[in-house]
C-alpha cells in the first residue's frame, strides 16, 4: 500500500473500503501514455479511472483542464458530477468539477471555456464541439489525462469514431496526453486496445478479476413457449413470481415494441399490483428520468426495459436479470447480466426466457457460451469516411489547416490507421467542393485553399452553420406523441410512418398507456386515454439485432451433439423428428428442403446467417427463380432460414446459391432498395451533405424541403462513383443488407448443399409459416396496385 | 402519350406522367416551379454543396416533353429560377440547353416569388397569362376562375395494403388548377394541407404523376 498516498488511503479507510487491485494497478501504471481497464460492471471502474487525477490534483494543484472525462451518457456525466464531489468533500481537496452537455446553459458554456475546470465531465458530441472552437488550444492547455468510459459501448458506433478522432486533435494539442479507457468485459481486448491507441504507440492492457461466474439459467415454465414469435406472453405468471422473489428485477427486451406488449401484459395479470415500470429509448426524457429516480430510491419491483439500460450506474439493488427473447449476441447478454447484484465478488444472477421454439436452443447455446467465457462479436471495419468529413469539416471550423498534417493526424487513430491519401484527399475534395465529377463549385467551395497551401472555410461564418450540424447519431424521423390539451409534456415519440398511418380513433401502446389518436398538429401525435381497447403496435425503430456469427455456430454444434444437452422434452422431441423427417443443418453446409404445402412448391434454405442476411439471401433467390421461370410468390426471413414459395419448385440449387456473379445481381435491385436510400441518408447527414439544423430557422417547411431520395437518384444518375454513393454501398453490404454475411456464408459452404425432397412440412420449418413480415414478390409492383386504389377511391367518392 | 385527360373550363387538358400540363388545341405546355439553379443557390448562401445536376436533369425532362408534344408555346409558371441571382449564374451548358430549348417557339415566363423579375434569357416575361379561357398566374388567387397556377408544389399519399406511395399531383376542380412543382430539386406540400384545402373545391381532384398519371379524390384531412 505505498502507492496510494496517506491522505486517500485514509479515506479509503474511512469509509470501511479496500482499493481494488486493478485501482491501485491504475494508479502506479498512471504513466503509461494509453491505457485500458478491462473490468466487470461494479468493479468500480470509474473510480480507478479517476483516481490517478485525484491524486496528482491532490499533490500539485494547479489551475487550467487537468482531466477530461467522456461517457457515452449526458446523465451519466452528471451523476460522476455527484459521485465525485464525495471523495473531494471528504479530503477537503481543491478540485473544481464540471460537466458539459448539450443541456448545460449558454452562459455556464462560456464561462467554462474561459475558465475551465480541473475535471471537465462530457460527451463525444460535446467535445467535437469544443474542438471546433478557434480558442481550442487555450482551452485544452496543460491536459493532462482523458479518460473514456464505457469504451467497449462507443466503440460499436460512429460516435466512437469521431471519438477517436478528437483524440488525435487532443493529443495533437496536448503532447504528453495520457489516454485511459475504461471497458466491460469484450471478446477481443487487444482489438479494442489497438482502436483506442494513439497510433502507431500501443495501448497496454490492465484486467480486474473477473469476479465470480453469473448464475445464469433458464426461466422453465408450464406452458411451452409458442411456435413462433417473440412477446413470451406465454410466462407472464413465471416472470410475476420472479418479480415477487426479488428485490429488484429488470427484465430486457430486444426491441421497444416487445417492451410495450410485455409490459402491457404484465400488467393485465399484475393482482398484487406491484410497482413495475417501463424504460425504452423512445419514451420521453421526462418519463425515463421518473422511473430512474424511482430506481434510484428503490420504489420499483421490476423495470421492463431495453438497451436504453445497458449503460449507467448502479441503479437501485437490481438482483436479477431477465432477458427476454434469444440474446442474439453472447457478449451482450454477459454484460446485461452485469446489470444485477452490482457488487464485486457476488455473482450476478440472470434467467433467459425464450419467446420461441428456435429460441430455447439458442438461449441454451448462448448460457453455454457466457459460462465457457466465449464472448462474440463482429470485427469493426476501417473507419467510416463520413465521420471522417465531418472532421475535416469541424478541424476547418477551429482554424486553417494542413492537409499533410491531417493526414498523419486521422491515421493515428486505429480505425483510421490504413487509410490511404487517395481516400484522405477524396473526403477533403468532398468538404471542399462537394468532390463531383462537374466542377460546379469553384467560386462557392466550402473549403479554399490559400496560397501558403493552408485550407480554411471560404466564409467563416459558415463555421455556426456546420457547428449545428455536427455529431454522428441520426434520429429517425419522429413525431412527438403528447396528450390532449395545452402544456401536456410529450409521452414520448412515434416514427413519422407510424402516424401517418393511423385515423382518428386507432389506439396504441406508449410507455404502457394506450392511447388513442385524435390528430397530427404541428408535427405533434395528439392522443387522449384510451380504456380497454385491444391496441396496435406502435412501430419504434430501435435495433434489431442479427444473431450473431459466433452463436449460430454453437446452435449447429448443439443440434448435433449426441446425448442432447439438456433442453426441455418438448424441444428435444422437435429436434428428433426433424432429424427422422428430414435432416438437422450442419456446420459448412446448406441445408435445403423442398416440399409442397397447400398448392405452392415451398423451400427452406437453412443458412444460420442471421435475419439481415437471410432476408437479402431471400430477395436473391428469388430474383434467380424469377429469371429461371420457378415463380417465385414471396419469402419470410429468420435468423435461421428462409423460406420461399413459388409456382415451381428449385430444380438446381447450386445454381440459386452460386457465389458467383451475386453481388452483380445485387446491384440493380439493390440501389432501388429503400434500405440503401436510408443508409444514403444517414451518410450523407453525418459528411455534411444534408443540414439538419439550419440557423434561425425550422427545417418543418415542407414545401421548402425535398426528400434525400432524390438528391441519391441524382447522384445514381449522373455521378455514380461520387463518395457518398460508395460509402453508402461499402455501409449497406455490411449492415442492414448484410451482404458481406452471404458472401461468407456462400464461400464458407460453397457448393456443399443438402438439398432434401419431402412431401409435407418438416419441423424446422414449421414454425416459419407462422412468423409475421412476409415479402411478396410482386411482377406486377406497385403501379397495379395503386391503379386499382385508385379506382377504388374514385368509384367510392362518386368521381368516376 | 400516357396521359390523364380532362375538360377544365370547356377545353381538354393532359396531365403528363412528368407534371407538364399540355393543352393540346393550343399547342401549348405548361409547367411550373422549375427552380433551375437551386443548388448554386444553396451552396451561394453558405449552404451545402448538392449533387449540381439538378438543373441539367429538369431541362433534359422539359427537352423530351417539348418534343413529344412538338410544342409551339411553353409557359412556365413562375418560380422558374432559384433566385434571379441564380438564372445569372447558370452553367454554360445548361444556359446553352435552355436557349436550345427556347428557340422556334413562343416561350413565356412568369413571374414568380422567387424570380420577381426579367430573367436574361428571352421570352416574353408577365406577372400573368391571359389566353381565354384560361388564365395563367404563378399564386392562385380566391374567387378566380379558369385559372392555372403553381406555387404550392401539392403532393398527394396512399395507402396500398400496407405501403405507402406519395407522388406530386396536380389538384383540379371547376375553378382551378394547381401544378405540381417540375424542378428537380423540388419537395411538396402535402395536398391535406389547410392552404390548399381552402383553395379548392369540395369535389375538387388530385392527379398523382410520376408514374402512369392516376386520378384520386383530393385528400383531406
Amino acid at each position: 500500500m505505498t502507492i496510494l498516498p496517506a491522505l486517500f488511503h485514509d479515506w479509503f479507510a474511512a469509509r470501511g473500503w479496500q482499493p481494488h487491485p486493478h485501482q491501485l494497478g491504475m494508479l502506479s501504471r498512471a504513466s503509461e501514455p494509453a491505457l485500458m481497464l478491462i473490468a466487470p460492471t461494479g468493479g468500480g471502474k470509474t473510480l480507478a479511472g479517476f483516481l490517478p487525477s485525484l491524486v496528482d490534483l491532490a499533490e500539485n494543484p494547479g489551475v487550467g483542464l487537468h482531466t477530461l472525462y467522456i461517457s457515452p451518457l449526458k446523465a451519466l456525466a452528471a451523476d460522476m458530477k455527484r459521485n465525485l464531489m464525495t471523495p473531494i468533500a471528504d479530503m477537503g481537496l481543491d478540485i473544481r468539477v464540471e460537466d458539459r452537455s448539450g443541456d448545460t446553459t449558454q452562459t455556464r458554456k462560456k464561462a467554462q471555456r474561459a475558465d475551465p475546470p480541473h475535471i471537465l465531465l462530457t460527451t463525444p458530441e460535446s467535445l467535437a464541439l469544443l474542438l471546433s472552437y478557434e480558442d481550442a488550444p487555450r482551452i485544452f492547455a496543460g491536459l493532462k489525462r482523458v479518460v473514456v468510459d464505457e469504451l467497449h459501448a462507443l466503440a460499436e458506433s460512429k460516435r466512437g469514431d469521431q471519438l477517436m478522432l478528437c483524440l488525435t486533435r487532443l493529443t495533437a494539442l496536448c503532447p504528453g496526453l495520457a489516454r485511459v479507457g475504461l471497458s466491460a468485459t469484450v471478446e477481443d481486448p487487444p482489438a479494442l486496445a489497438q482502436y483506442f491507441a494513439p497510433h502507431p504507440s500501443p495501448c497496454a492492457i490492465l484486467t480486474a478479476d473477473p469476479g465470480p461466474d453469473p448464475d445464469i439459467a433458464m426461466l422453465t415454465t408450464d406452458t411451452p413457449p409458442p411456435w413462433s414469435g417473440g412477446g413470451a406472453a406465454y410466462a407472464i405468471p413465471e416472470v410475476l413470481d420472479q418479480v415477487r422473489a426479488h428485490k429488484t428485477t429488470l427484465i430486457f427486451h430486444n426491441t421497444r415494441a416487445q417492451a410495450e406488449i410485455f409490459f402491457h401484459n404484465l400488467w393485465l395479470a399484475n393482482e398484487d399490483a406491484l410497482p413495475i415500470g417501463i424504460h425504452h429509448g423512445s419514451l420521453s426524457r421526462e418519463a425515463r428520468a421518473r422511473v430512474e429516480q424511482a430506481m434510484v430510491e428503490g420504489r420499483l419491483k421490476a423495470i421492463v426495459c431495453t438497451g436504453s439500460l445497458d449503460l449507467g450506474l448502479d441503479w437501485g439493488d437490481v438482483d436479477l436479470v431477465i432477458q427476454v427473447g434469444a440474446p442474439k449476441n453472447v457478449k451482450r447478454l454477459v454484460q446485461r447480466i452485469g446489470r444485477a447484484n452490482h457488487r464485486y465478488n457476488a455473482p450476478s444472477k440472470a434467467l433467459l426466457l425464450p419467446a420461441n421454439r428456435w429460441e430455447i436452443i439458442e438461449c441454451h447455446a448462448a448460457i453455454e457460451a457466457a459460462l465457457a467465457h466465449d464472448l462474440d462479436g463482429d470485427p469493426r471495419g476501417p473507419g467510416p469516411r463520413d465521420v471522417l468529413c465531418q472532421h475535416i469539416l469541424a478541424t476547418a471550423c477551429s482554424g486553417p489547416f494542413n492537409a499533410d498534417a491531417l493526414f498523419s493526424q486521422v491515421t493515428g487513430a486505429g480505425a483510421y490507421a490504413a487509410l490511404t491519401r487517395a481516400d484522405f484527399d477524396a473526403c477533403l475534395a468532398f468538404a471542399a467542393t462537394g468532390g463531383y465529377a462537374l466542377k460546379a463549385y469553384d467560386r462557392w467551395q466550402r473549403l479554399m485553399q490559400r496560397t501558403d497551401g493552408l485550407w480554411q472555410l471560404r466564409d467563416p461564418r459558415q463555421a455556426q452553420r456546420i457547428r449545428m450540424n455536427m455529431g454522428t447519431i441520426i434520429d429517425t424521423d419522429t413525431l412527438k406523441v403528447r396528450m390532449r390539451g395545452a402544456g401536456r409534456k410529450p409521452l414520448g415519440e412515434v416514427e413519422e410512418s407510424f402516424a401517418a398511418s393511423l385515423t382518428q380513433g386507432d389506439t396504441f401502446l406508449m410507455g404502457g398507456k394506450i392511447v388513442r389518436f385524435e390528430s397530427l398538429r404541428e408535427m405533434e401525435v395528439q392522443v387522449s386515454l384510451d380504456r380497454g381497447r385491444k391496441p396496435k403496435v406502435a412501430v419504434f425503430m430501435g435495433t434489431k439485432f442479427s444473431t450473431s456469427t459466433q452463436l449460430s455456430a454453437r446452435i449447429l454444434e448443439l443440434l448435433h451433439r449426441n446425448p442432447l444437452p439438456p433442453l426441455p422434452d418438448h424441444t428435444r422431441d422437435w429436434i428428433h423428428l426433424q432429424k427422422s423427417v428430414s435432416q438437422l443443418p450442419r456446420v459448412g453446409r446448406i441445408l435445403l428442403e423442398s416440399f409442397p404445402h397447400e398448392g405452392r412448391a415451398h423451400s427452406c434454405i437453412y443458412g444460420f446467417a442471421g435475419k439481415n442476411a437471410m432476408q437479402t439471401l431471400g430477395l436473391l433467390v428469388t430474383r434467380r427463380m424469377e429469371e429461371a421461370g420457378h415463380g417465385p410468390l414471396g419469402f419470410v426471413a429468420t435468423d435461421y432460414a428462409t423460406l420461399i414459395w413459388s409456382l415451381e419448385p428449385i430444380a438446381d440449387p447450386v445454381a440459386m446459391l452460386d457465389p458467383t456473379g451475386l453481388r452483380d445481381g445485387l446491384e440493380g435491385w439493390l440501389a432501388e432498395n429503400a434500405l440503401m436510400k436510408r443508409t444514403f441518408k444517414n451518410t450523407a447527414t453525418i459528411a455534411g451533405l444534408i443540414e439538419r439544423n439550419l440557423p434561425g430557422k425550422r427545417t418543418t417547411g415542407r414545401q421548402a424541403t425535398f426528400s434525400s431520395d432524390i438528391l441519391y437518384d441524382t447522384l445514381r444518375k449522373y455521378d455514380p462513383d461520387h463518395l457518398m454513393l460508395q460509402i453508402t454501398r461499402d455501409e449497406a453490404m455490411q449492415g442492414l443488407i448484410g451482404f458481406a454475411r452471404i458472401e461468407d456464408m456462400l464461400a464458407r459452404t460453397r457448393g456443399r448443399i443438402d438439398h432434401v425432397h419431402l412431401d409435407q412440412v418438416t419441423p424446422f420449418a414449421a414454425p416459419l409459416f407462422l412468423e409475421v413480415g412476409k415479402v411478396p414478390v410482386d411482377g406486377a409492383g406497385a403501379e397495379a396496385l395503386l391503379a386499382a386504389e385508385a379506382d377504388r377511391l374514385m368509384a367510392e367518392a362518386g368521381l368516376a | 402519350m400516357n396521359g390523364y385527360d380532362f375538360i377544365f373550363a370547356g377545353t381538354e387538358l393532359t396531365m403528363l406522367p412528368s407534371g407538364a400540363l399540355w393543352w393540346g388545341q393550343a399547342r401549348t405546355l405548361c409547367v411550373s416551379d422549375l427552380h433551375l439553379g437551386k443548388s448554386e443557390r444553396i451552396a451561394r448562401r453558405g449552404g451545402t454543396m448538392l449533387p449540381p445536376y439538378e438543373t441539367h436533369d429538369t431541362l433534359a425532362r422539359l427537352a423530351l416533353d417539348i418534343e413529344r408534344c412538338a410544342a409551339a408555346t411553353v409557359i412556365c409558371l413562375g418560380d422558374s429560377f432559384d433566385d434571379l441571382e441564380a438564372s445569372e449564374n447558370l452553367d454554360d451548358a445548361d444556359a446553352l440547353l435552355l436557349s436550345r430549348l427556347m428557340a422556334g417557339r413562343r416561350w413565356v415566363w412568369i413571374e414568380g416569388n422567387h424570380d420577381p423579375g426579367p430573367v436574361e434569357f428571352g421570352g416574353t416575361h408577365l406577372a400573368e397569362l391571359h389566353a381565354p379561357p384560361l388564365t395563367f398566374r404563378h399564386i392562385a388567387r380566391p374567387g378566380a376562375a379558369g385559372e392555372i397556377s403553381g406555387h404550392y408544389h401539392p403532393k398527394a399519399r396512399v395507402s396500398l395494403r400496407g405501403r405507402r406511395l406519395s407522388r406530386p399531383c396536380l389538384l383540379h376542380d371547376s375553378d382551378r388548377v394547381i401544378l405540381p412543382a417540375y424542378g428537380t430539386y423540388t419537395g411538396g406540400l402535402r395536398a391535406d394541407d389547410a392552404a390548399l384545402a381552402r383553395l379548392m373545391r369540395a369535389e375538387a381532384v388530385a392527379v398523382l404523376v410520376g408514374g402512369v398519371p392516376r386520378a384520386i379524390p383530393m385528400p383531406r384531412r
